[in-house]
């Protein structure tokens, strides 16, 4: 591949605010730990209409690490001052 | 099928209405796929990137299909319920926690691989580690292990598009022909339009597949659980089943929720299912397909969607139990794989059945189709032009590419054929046992040239032959054939686990062992032809959009 002077061969990893980027790693790793503790929620009650604990415990995870994953996103965007920066 | 269901009247004729609908459906969505060669299209089909790649100009919207269409198959409408309906919460529902935990995964490594991907222009994760090790040995066997994966993968999808077929009476007789015509008739339609219009055929058609199956589902979740008494009613009788004693093995059918003994299998299941599946070329072919870094993990944040209808799925393999399904096959034998279409066909007026079947089938088609022509593209690229002719001008490349994605369909059947269809599930881990060996050469490279190359081919091989062995010896009480499924004990822990992730930390193991010794010999690692910057190139990069402009973007993901 040729490369021009605007290659980007001289370019560097963007710089990135650390605390930000260790707080969206831990937002990543809660739902995957408290998915993988199945014994925190193999159970039956409490039930929610009807529905035993362990599924229903489960879909709210669905949303809960929806959020988690989202604003892991939007920390490490920040965390390399690129939170208003749109891609076309 | 324990003792206590009522049986519903099995119907195993022709329904005429539901078969038509199927047809018609089914004929619109093919008619689709074809035109759809020239959707957006570059300058010809010739070439592999215009082929299998789709000329890599789809963005947010259309990525997120593309993924959906990948991510949600046969698997989750026939396989998952199958297995909920057959033994319960541990052999079918952690694919829910398997498809949430997937996102917080791809999401730490996934934008590296798109950055360095474009940067250099790769396509394959063997791409990648042969530029990262400048080791061809280890692309090889990244690329073979892909390509082999796939197989029981596109296998799952086959018996899932036979399932609705056969349930809507196509087939069945005595000679061999008749019996197994659902499934050669699925394998002609996949291969065929797949052969003519390449990556863009799925694509377009994930559309009305997604349409069309959230039709189906919102549907089948709101009124089948009132048509069968309500979610108390359909709890209490799947776990009455659950606990009643199994007539083949003497222990109780199956888990209501995992009990003593069981929380490993259920958290390995879903941890080596998601780890494992970003690692499949498909997924891969999908994520590169995005207009930038940042796509893929906004995709991340609004996938789960998926993950909570795949859960609903999941329990009408319970609803069926309340309803009192009996799921028989055209050769008189119970078969828990046709659960979901035969719940669909009993419950359903015929002309919707008609609808559920084509969205189940569609449903199939599209990741079959997806999965085949990215197996065809490691193939090409990372073996045939490799190993076997590295002069392959374009047109040749795209010949191979079209060749192989036949190929590894043909493979596909040969699974089928062979191995337990009653557990349809067990293709798809079983894929994931040997796709997960490829986990450390990709995304341990993409953090760091610590791991020795050598070290890495001789992990990687150490748990192909560990899991391969285990999963053979897995023998299936009920038919005594081999391969019968992917949970062992594993060792130290005692409790049974998925044979995927034991095979992944033996490969840990020795990689991280042999990684010592090699460095402490300092035996060459290979040339790294990567740079630090390279992984975090975003779509503003002169290289990434060079590479993202040789297949000219016209419209961006947000327009359409």
């Amino acid at each position: 591949m040729p490369l021009g002077s605007d290659s980007g061969e001289t370019r560097v990893v963007p710089p990135a605010n650390k605390f930000m980027l260790v707080a969206a790693g831990v937002l990543l790793l809660i739902p995957v730990v408290a998915l993988m503790w199945v014994g925190s929620y193999a159970k039956i009650e409490p039930r929610l209409w009807g529905i035993p604990f362990f599924f229903w415990y489960q879909f709210v995870w669905v949303f809960l690490c929806s959020a988690m994953t989202y604003s892991a996103h939007r920390l490490v965007l920040a965390a390399r001052g690129q939170s208003g920066k749109v891609l076309k | 099928m324990s003792a206590d269901v009522t049986v519903m009247a099995a119907d195993t004729g022709v329904n005429g209405v539901a078969l038509a609908v199927l047809i018609i459906l089914f004929l619109v969505v093919t008619v689709l796929g074809f035109s759809a060669a020239r959707f957006r299209r570059g300058d010809n089909l010739d070439s592999l990137d215009e082929w299998g790649l789709g000329g890599r100009r789809f963005g947010t919207w259309v990525t997120w299909f593309l993924l959906g269409g990948d991510l949600y198959t046969a698997y989750t409408f026939v396989a998952v319920p199958a297995a909920m309906f057959a033994t319960g919460s541990v052999a079918g529902f952690f694919a829910v926690p398997y498809t949430i935990v997937l996102y917080p995964i791809i999401f730490v490594f996934m934008a590296r691989l798109w950055s360095v991907s474009h940067r250099h222009g790769y396509v394959t994760s063997a791409d990648f580690v042969r530029g990262r090790y400048g080791s061809r040995e280890l692309s090889l066997a990244i690329a073979v292990t892909g390509f082999l994966a796939t197989m029981p993968y596109i296998a799952l999808q086959l018996v899932g598009i036979q399932a609705v077929l056969e349930v809507a009476g196509v087939g069945g007789g005595d000679n061999w022909l008749a019996a197994d015509l659902p499934l050669l008739v699925a394998f002609v339609i996949l291969a065929a339009y797949t052969y003519t219009s390449g990556l863009r055929a799925p694509a377009m058609i994930a559309f009305v597949k997604d349409a069309l199956i959230y039709l189906v589902i919102i549907v089948a979740i709101i009124y089948l659980p009132t048509k069968f008494g309500g979610w108390e009613h359909i709890f209490g009788a799947a776990e009455d089943k659950m606990a009643a004693t199994s007539e083949t093995t003497g222990k109780p059918t199956g888990s209501f929720v995992p009990g003593d003994g069981q929380m490993w299998a259920y958290a390995t299941l879903g941890l080596g299912s998601a780890l494992a599946l970003f690692m499949y070329p498909h997924s891969i072919t999908a994520s590169l397909s995005s207009s930038s870094r940042n796509t893929i993990r906004r995709n991340a944040a609004i996938l789960p969607a998926y993950s909570f209808v795949l859960g609903l799925l999941a329990l009408l393999g319970w609803v069926a139990i309340a309803a009192g399904t009996k799921p028989v096959g055209l050769d008189g034998e119970p078969n828990a794989q046709l659960v979901i279409p035969q719940l669909f066909e009993d419950a359903f007026p015929a002309w919707f059945a008609g609808v559920a079947f084509a969205a189940i089938a569609i449903g199939a088609l599209v990741p079959a189709a997806i999965m085949s022509i990215a197996a065809a593209n490691t193939f090409t690229r990372n073996i045939y032009k490799e190993w076997i002719n590295p002069r392959a001008t374009d047109k040749q490349e795209a010949k191979v590419s079209k060749l192989m994605s036949l190929l590894v369909k043909a493979f596909a059947l040969v699974f089928v054929f062979t191995m337990d269809k009653q557990n349809a599930i067990n293709f798809q881990l079983l894929g994931g046992i040997w796709i997960l060996q490829t986990f450390p050469a990709v995304v341990f490279s993409l953090y760091t040239r610590w791991f020795h190359k050598w070290a890495l081919l001789l992990g990687w091989a150490v748990g192909m032959v560990y899991g391969t062995v285990q999963a053979y010896q897995v023998v299936n009480p009920a038919t005594g054939k081999h391969f019968g499924g992917s949970l062992d004990v594993m060792p130290v822990i005692g409790d049974l686990g998925y044979i995927a992730l034991t095979a992944f930390v033996l490969n840990l193991l020795v990689t991280v062992a042999a990684t010592v010794l090699l460095r402490a010999g300092k035996v060459d690692n290979g040339t790294d032809e990567t740079t630090a910057y390279d992984y975090h190139a975003d779509a503003d990069d002169p290289r990434v959009r060079k590479d993202l402009a040789e297949n000219p973007k016209t419209l961006g993901a947000e327009e359409l």
